[in-house]
């Protein structure tokens, strides 16, 4: 089933027309209502009529996120604010937030992008679907609602926490659709085992997750606990919203939107474009919005592109589930390493805690990284070779999944840090040598 | 009753084997024996104590990683010699040993060698017909 059959089956060549005169439109809007668009082409000696097919697409400067801040909080806007019918923001952590604008047609532009998703994980308009994705500034909530009204469907708009009253509503309405965070999505799957109900006694059969990272474990954890099939959703807000890409029901890919948002894959260090299948920085262009049409903006998120046929169909580009940031990524002897792959092959395997910390070194020019596991009850024996045993387990477990050699050290249990992120789980000495 | 020994996950840092004498200490646990297997980046140390079950649940609620293990205690007399026989009778029997340590009791001339075998029983069996005596876990567990 296609919400846009044309569009989403259509032929390559037919597409990259579609695409090229999208995208000379909007460069020739940025060109004439951005002043730091139009400084930059001048600066890249670019005029909007340089732009004639989508290979020309990789002679643009790219837009940081830092071009959302210096132009705080309306600079990049591309439409003026009477045809502005939206305005959602981004907390950032540090620093100002980002702000995002739509247009009428930018909102209808969206809610169709996310309709087309529901449809290819399997929904219809006779599904129920229940949004728990926070409503407000966070494009989550009214992003999914938007587009499952669209749809046709019934749409519950329950918004985060209550979980009690989640449950409830599970139950008697029926929901069939969950959408939330992946995270949250844990966390209803186990306050529905506490509260003794059976995944069987609920109608839930489909979820649709997004908005930050999760692994395969996740996924597999979250189907079992509520007895559904649980898809990827992605998108930012700077872009658009969830639903720029999103699953198909055979789980392999998420379809990019590409009559809307054109994505390239490209080095994060040197800028070029990278060949289909590679991976490295996934880059977005917006060809049809109107009120922040983005020209190459660097999401950060780490993924590679497959081209082929879906078995679904589907002839739009897929991108692969983001394994990392590259803020997060670590370049260990020539190989891109990412600390979320150290915590996946450590939830694999049975009895190890997934806390850890890598440390990185540079010993007689050679890269060094130690990954230190918490010692565990399961792992612990009285018998030095049975420890040593489990501890080469590990070392494979890593070794087969980043494709470099890593050392295991085994550290007393909870004296590694709970808390999230790069700094608290990378120590990275090279950088003082 | 049989011996249980205690053993404790020691990270390879300074002050770690001292924060789990602490612990002992504090808790007035006295060590009858102990020995402590060392490698490149962990060891594990090996006690014998008086109530092995009371002093692994105060280990473990001091955040140590511990386990219970079943060992053998033999008495060999304490002259050159006296540990040959007991391991010379083991090998005879097909007993591999994991490890072993040796403490010496405060009665004079004997000394004690505590084993971890991969057979226990046929250990025991091996160890009994050759006239080797081996202790009891009253001799430690009160
Ligand atoms: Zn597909």
């Amino acid at each position: 089933m296609y919400y846009n059959k044309k569009i989403e089956t259509m032929e390559r060549e037919e597409l990259k027309k579609l695409q090229a005169e999208r995208l000379k439109k909007t460069v020739e809007r940025v060109y004439n209502n951005v002043p730091l668009y139009r400084e930059r082409f001048d600066e890249y000696g670019i005029k909007p009529e340089h732009i004639k097919t989508v290979d020309d697409l990789k002679n643009l400067p790219f837009t940081y996120k830092t071009d959302l801040r210096d132009t705080y909080p309306y600079g990049l806007f591309a439409a003026p604010m009477d045809e502005v019918v939206r305005i959602h923001a981004s907390s950032g952590t540090t620093g100002k937030q980002t702000v995002v604008g739509y247009t009428k047609n930018d909102i209808d532009v969206w809610a169709e992008c996310v309709a087309r998703g529901i449809v290819s994980v399997g929904g219809s308009d006779k599904d129920i679907v229940h949004v728990s994705y926070g409503y407000g500034l966070f494009t989550g909530g009214l992003g999914l609602h938007d587009g499952a009204t669209k749809l046709g469907a019934a749409v519950v708009p329950v918004s985060t926490g209550n979980t009690a009253r989640q449950i409830n509503i599970f139950k008697d309405f029926g929901s069939t659709i969950l959408c939330c965070t992946p995270s949250y999505a844990m966390y209803l799957a186990e306050a529905v085992k506490d509260s003794g109900i059976s995944p069987d006694e609920l109608k839930l059969r489909i979820g649709i997750f997004g908005a930050e990272p999760w692994t395969e474990e996740m996924r597999q954890e979250i189907e079992k606990g509520l007895g559904i099939k649980a898809y990827d959703i992605y998108g930012l807000s700077e872009v658009c919203g969830p639903g720029v890409a999103c699953n198909c029901y055979m789980q392999n890919g998420l379809h990019v939107q590409e009559d809307h948002f054109i994505p390239e894959i490209i080095d994060p260090d040197t800028g070029e474009v990278l060949p289909e299948g590679e991976s490295g920085e996934l880059v977005f262009t917006c060809i049809t919005k109107e009120a922040l049409p983005l020209i190459r903006y660097r999401t950060r998120d780490i993924s590679s592109l497959i081209y082929g046929k879906c078995e679904c169909g589907r002839t739009t580009v897929r991108m692969t589930k983001p394994c990392g940031r590259t803020d997060d990524m670590l370049i260990i002897r020539g190989v891109n390493v990412f600390p979320s792959q150290v915590e996946s092959v450590l939830l694999n395997i049975e009895g190890v805690s997934p806390h850890y910390h890598i440390t990185v070194d540079r010993v007689n020019n050679l890269d060094t990284m130690e990954v230190a596991v918490e010692m565990s009850p399961s792992l612990f024996s009285d018998s030095v070779k049975v420890i040593q045993e489990k501890e080469k387990i590990i070392k494979q477990a890593l070794l087969s999944t980043l494709n470099i050699s890593v050392g295991v050290k085994l550290v007393g249990p909870k004296t590694i840090s709970r808390s999230e992120g790069k700094a608290n789980r990378v120590t990275d000495l090279r950088k003082n040598k | 009753m049989e011996i249980y020994q205690v053993s404790v996950f020691v990270e390879n840092k300074s002050g770690k084997l001292a924060d789990i004498t602490d612990v002992l200490s504090e808790n007035g646990i006295n060590i009858r024996a102990l020995c402590i297997a060392d490698t490149a980046d962990f060891g594990i140390l090996r006690l014998i104590v008086e109530d092995p079950h009371k002093t692994e649940k105060i280990l473990m609620e001091n955040g140590f990683t511990v386990t219970l293990t079943k060992v053998i205690g033999a008495r060999i007399s304490d002259t050159p010699g006296g540990l040959s026989t007991v391991l010379r009778i083991l090998s005879d029997a097909g007993i591999s040993i994991e490890y072993l340590y040796a403490f010496i009791e405060k009665t004079a001339d004997r000394a004690s060698v505590i084993l971890r075998v991969d057979d226990d029983v046929n250990a025991e069996k091996a160890l009994t017909e050759n006239d080797v005596e081996l202790i009891d876990g009253d001799a430690f567990h009160e």
